[in-house]
């Protein structure tokens, strides 16, 4: 496999053209264009779902935390034993075609919105997982603690509990979220434009399928890697002096 | 609108649901035991101690680890066949990625369990005279397995979800007996709504008999 044409992407995609600058500035659209446009919808899925997640997460995972509440404990169990135990690929296809189908009002959502409930949804069970045992790994005197002091439910948990369980939380918070980075690449299967489904498309276009999946590659790998630099920064400026978190070895 | 899964009979689940439901299945198993076997060896490998063993098998995990695995299943359709010689089909292409695949996420498992034997296991081993083989075999990868037992099969039902991927590739597993089933058969939507609840069962119950699992190996210990 000797010969690479690594010229591919700079190719118009209409006439196939070489073009001098491979980015298109003045009105060409070469390939490189188009992966570079792949790219902003795998991030722009990827970042809606983890808003979407740590939103749902947060809340269900709170909820099972809390005390003499069994109905809304059992609530959240359920939701993280539902979104869990389906596959991704089965829970995008529920929210793109049989949603829509069963809820008249959703018929009109775009495409973009369905997918990113359905990756926003699956990825806040994990969250909420992670949430849940962040809490739970507390010392039971903080709860009390904040009882203590005259605190009401939603002020412990706002100032004691969730401040500490946050923190202790990111090092899974930061594989969480360069997976949603991954598992947006399942939204190929209901045709939004992003990365794998660049590779899919461009590849057959070019028949130079390796050196497309080379570029897809390399972009998803990127992606990764700043999220995980990103979240490392957040959890060095959050650091709180002295405390260390417990099993915090982090990503391997 | 009205759902109808009166045209799930038996012969509709025998044509088309059980032959996806036999090689999600089979793949599932394969790729648990080829997985475990590979994976042992590369935690071994990155355990060693010696760079020249330790750095390649970093690199195939890490790399493995950090693309899609929908883009690996598509990579591994590209490139097998060049390596084979000749054109595979989607079903083989697909055991071939998922062992490979899976051999990385399992070999970060076990090195965590053999990291979590204690030290002086080691050297009580080898301090009886055993060799680091015999060590291995009889000492720290029985507790070793035993303590990574629950993950180990969480993996495996997370696996069992991940293989509806191989729609990508075309392959005919569980979702797509019942995507085919629901297309034939012009009622999309309920056949969609039932793989989500086949899944659901076979998962929900699994990891249920791993959560007992892991209570009762707690105790013992």
């Amino acid at each position: 496999m000797g010969n690479w044409d690594w010229l591919v992407f700079c190719k118009d995609t209409i006439d196939g053209a070489v073009v001098p600058s491979c980015y298109g500035m003045g009105g060409e659209y070469t390939y490189l264009n188009w992966m570079v446009g792949a790219w902003g919808w795998t991030v722009a899925v990827a970042l809606t779902a983890l808003l979407i997640a740590l939103v749902a997460g947060s809340i269900i995972g709170i909820l099972r935390t809390l005390p003499d509440s069994p109905w809304l404990v059992r609530l959240g169990n359920a939701w993280v034993e539902l979104f869990r135990n389906i596959p991704l690929l089965v829970q995008i296809f529920l929210w793109y075609f049989v949603v829509p189908a069963l809820v008249p009002p959703m018929r009109d959502f775009p495409p973009f919105l369905l997918v990113v409930i359905a990756l926003g949804l699956f990825t806040s069970a994990r969250i909420a997982e992670q949430l849940r045992s962040g809490i739970q790994a507390l010392p039971r005197g903080q709860r009390y603690a904040g009882m203590a002091v005259g605190f009401t439910t939603f002020q412990y948990y706002r100032y004691v509990l969730l401040p500490m369980a946050y923190r202790i939380i990111l090092p899974p918070l930061t594989s969480e979220s360069m997976n949603i980075f991954k598992n947006s690449s399942v939204a190929f299967a209901v045709s939004i434009p992003e990365l794998t489904q660049f590779y899919l498309q461009a590849g057959e276009e070019t028949a130079r399928n390796m050196e497309v999946y080379i570029g897809v590659v390399v972009l998803y790998v990127i992606s990764a890697m700043i999220i995980n630099r990103l979240f490392a920064f957040i959890e060095k400026k959050a650091r709180v002096p002295g405390f260390v978190a417990a099993g915090g070895t982090g990503g391997h | 609108m009205n759902l109808d899964l009166s045209f799930y009979n038996w012969d509709v689940i025998r044509n088309f649901v059980l032959k996806g439901f036999y090689f999600s299945v089979f793949l599932t198993f394969v790729s648990t035991l080829g997985g475990i076997f590979f994976g042992t060896i590369l935690a071994l490998m990155r355990l060693s101690g010696k760079k020249w063993l330790d750095l390649p098998a970093a690199f195939y995990v890490n790399g493995m680890r950090s693309v899609p695995l929908v883009m690996v299943i598509l990579g591994f359709f590209l490139l097998v066949p060049f390596v084979v010689g000749r054109p595979i089909g989607a079903e083989y292409s697909a055991v071939i990625t998922f062992i490979a695949f899976e051999a990385a996420y399992f070999s970060e498992i076990m090195r965590a369990g053999i990291q979590s034997i204690p030290r002086g296991q080691v050297s009580a081993g080898m301090a009886v005279g055993m060799t680091y083989g015999q060590n291995m075999k009889l000492v720290i990868l029985p507790q070793a397995f035993r303590n990574m037992l629950p993950v180990l099969l969480t993996q495996t039902i997370i696996l069992f979800q991940d293989t509806s991927l191989v729609y990508a590739i075309g392959a005919y597993d569980l979702l797509k007996g019942f995507e085919t089933a629901g297309k034939n058969f012009g009622r999309p939507y309920e056949s969609y709504l039932l793989a989500a609840v086949v899944y659901f069962v076979i998962c929900y119950s699994l990891s249920y008999v791993v959560k007992r699992l892991h209570k009762k190996i707690a105790i013992i210990r």
